[in-house]
């Protein structure tokens, strides 16, 4: 049974790299990618923590909801662990 | 602009020669802050003994001599070796590298197209693009339209492609939004049986490994 997860509904300011369009969407992991240094402060050219890195997999109709050209085709995106809130088990 | 500039060389601004030949202009502007930056670490690395001018030179050529070529061996290498089209699909850095590619640290992901399934690779955020086994990427690929409608529209950007996919395959988009790059594997096409890896490579377009076409038939 594949990890539900939606992506947390942050602004923060500075460099992100999870898109806007994803932002409170709510997809499965496909595959876990492994750690990886957190962009967020590697781009200041700060010390960066490692991040666990997912490859999240959304359908187009939760992206685009009625708008979606077609609602089946889905959406893989690279997530960083902290942008992420498991779903289906009371998880904040 | 035309303020600073006499009425007879009008046509230097609109980017055409008197003879209708475009022309890109020259670019005479004082060099930018990152510019100077470039030159200044560049030459500070030289005058340091850290790079050496021949350096620097064979990574621009080892850049420049990158090309879908590399990409289209690997697809080749796949459609006539199952074992191999396993080992790629499970971890694509080290099955290109296992056919020689200096593909540096890149984390290489192939997503194989199907009978039902087609796959489609973009950056939303930026140009991410397997650079090391594909080259430079397309002006296309970085512009604005391709990276905000390839995610919200895949299957008309892949119609203007000349690529009208039937209701019943699934569009599976990627968005290269950080560590990861992408290489689509595109299917075989009919009527290549028999046909050998060189000849099979040749089939293989840059943009079947991006997504937005398919190979050539034989």
């Amino acid at each position: 049974m594949a990890e539900r997860v939606r992506v947390k509904r942050l602004t923060p300011p500075g460099h992100v790299r999870a898109p806007w369009y994803l932002r409170g969407k709510t997809g499965v992991i496909e595959r876990p990618l492994g750690h990886f240094a957190n962009p967020e402060q590697l781009a200041y050219g700060l010390p960066a923590g490692e991040k666990p890195l997912y490859r999240v997999r959304f359908t187009m109709s939760e992206v685009w909801g009625e708008r979606a050209e077609c609602p089946a085709d889905t959406l893989d995106a690279e997530l960083y662990g902290h942008w992420l809130e498991r779903v289906g088990d009371h998880a904040s | 602009m035309p303020h600073d500039h006499h009425d007879h060389d009008h046509f230097h601004h609109e980017g055409m020669s008197p003879s209708g030949h475009p022309y890109r202009e020259d670019n005479d502007a004082p060099l930018t802050y990152w510019q100077r930056m470039e030159i200044a670490v560049r030459e500070l690395l030289v005058e340091k003994g850290r790079l050496s001018p021949a350096e620097i030179m064979a990574q621009i050529e080892a850049m420049d001599a990158r090309s879908p070529a590399n990409g289209a061996a690997v697809v080749a290498r796949a459609w006539t070796d199952p074992a191999f089209k396993a080992r790629l699909l499970a971890d694509a850095s080290e099955a290109s590298r296992e056919m020689g590619f200096d593909i540096g640290p890149l984390n290489l992901i192939a997503v194989e197209n199907t009978a039902d399934t087609h796959n489609l690779i973009v950056c939303t955020l930026c140009s991410c693009y397997p650079r090391n086994l594909l080259g430079l990427p397309p002006d296309w690929y970085k512009t604005r339209a391709y990276r905000s409608r390839a995610v919200r529209e895949p299957r008309a950007v892949l119609r203007e492609f000349g690529l009208d996919l039937p209701d019943h395959v699934t569009v599976r988009v990627h968005d290269s939004t950080a560590d990861m790059r992408y290489i689509v594997l595109p299917a075989r096409p009919e009527g290549t049986d028999g046909m050998g890896e060189a000849a099979l490579a040749a089939l293989v377009t840059r943009d079947s490994m991006i997504g937005t076409g398919l190979p050539r038939r034989p």
